[in-house]
């Protein structure tokens, strides 16, 4: 796995959104059993107490779930990773149009233009 | 119980006060930054939890008790400058230091030091600055210690040997030992905090966990530091 960090922000809530990634584009597939808290750490050079703070956020997230000897897992419950995709979906979406906005396209000329440069009209 | 706790702590050399009035506790299991700009007390510090200077008033407490003994079995210290004898080989000081220290795992540093192609048997003073201050952390990163006491482990060194550097004290943090890394290079290290100690003109500033700094202040430790200390 591969991080990058912004040095402006948290690192735990970088850790949180680029692992949330991982899951969500199927890049760890649900079940899968995440590496130890120690491996992730030097994996991605953060502090090992970060890194723990970041997962125990996934867990209440209910991304990851803890067995007790076994190590951390990713959930299996497709919907949850469905619903989280959705949210990402939209708000990079709401972002984009944020964006298109104040360089004046409307929604529907934004829409028209996405369709044009996909080569679908 | 706190790793150290110092209270009080004042350092005067003849009448100039250099720390004043020090309240400080470093925690267990934490990597903590001493951040300040040249000339601030940083080094001061570290070496009276060293025991190599002795508080004008004050007291430090390491693991509950007194400096002494007991404390320097349990810090391991990399200062600022080498204090080791550079006609000894690589090898000699490794058995210099499982002599001096019962934690000293001299497997571990053979293999640390393998790790970086650096030749054992080759003799300190017909090695690089660098090359000494890799062998230098390799050593004091193979002691099974407490607390670990870093004086500007990155002065000096290129930025692919900062990296390597930061790994070997991540890899080698071990659960319930702190690491305490003194530097004004804040932006190579500030990822790998959990705390950070800012210091200026011999007084505590403020000492916080590095993500919640970020938080609150907005933006990065370097930037953060950098708004406070403005010259």
């Amino acid at each position: 796995m591969k991080f990058e960090f912004d040095n402006n922000i948290p690192i735990y809530v970088q850790l949180v959104e680029q692992l949330k990634m991982y899951i969500i584009s199927g890049k760890i597939k649900p079940g899968e059993r995440l590496p130890s808290v120690r491996d992730l750490a030097l994996q991605s050079r953060v502090n090992p107490n970060t890194m723990q703070k970041a997962l125990v956020e996934l867990e209440e997230m209910n991304l990851v779930y803890t067995e007790r000897t076994n190590g951390r897992f990713v959930t299996n419950d497709q919907k949850l990773i469905d619903k989280y995709k959705q949210d990402y979906a939209k708000e990079v979406s709401n972002k984009y149009f944020l964006n298109m906005e104040r360089i004046g396209f409307d929604k529907t000329t934004t829409i028209d233009y996405l369709n044009k440069l996909g080569g679908i009209k | 119980m706190e790793l150290v706790k110092c209270s009080n702590v004042n350092k005067n050399f003849n009448n100039k006060k250099i720390l004043k009035n020090i309240n400080l506790t470093i925690p267990r299991g934490k990597i903590i930054g001493l951040l300040g700009k040249n000339g601030t007390g940083k080094t001061t510090l570290i070496k009276l939890i060293n025991d190599l200077l002795t508080p004008t008033s004050g007291e430090i407490l390491v693991n509950g008790e007194k400096i002494g003994i007991n404390s320097k079995k349990v810090i391991s210290y990399l200062p600022e400058r080498t204090y080791l004898d550079k006609s000894m080989s690589v090898s000699e000081v490794i058995e210099y230091f499982s002599d001096f220290y019962n934690d000293f795992d001299s497997k571990k540093a053979k293999k640390l030091l393998k790790d970086l192609d650096l030749d054992i048997s080759q003799k300190l003073a017909k090695m690089s600055k660098g090359m000494q201050e890799k062998v230098q952390l390799v050593l004091v990163m193979s002691r099974k210690a407490d607390l670990y006491i870093l004086d500007e482990p990155l002065g000096g060194v290129d930025p692919a040997t900062r990296d390597y550097i930061l790994d070997t004290i991540l890899t080698n943090f071990n659960e319930g030992a702190s690491v305490l890394i003194s530097t004004h290079l804040i932006a190579d290290i500030e990822r790998i905090l959990d705390e950070v100690i800012f210091i200026d003109n011999g007084k505590i500033i403020l000492q916080s966990d590095t993500d919640e700094l970020r938080k609150t202040e907005d933006g990065s430790i370097d930037e953060i530091f950098r708004r406070m200390f403005k010259c």
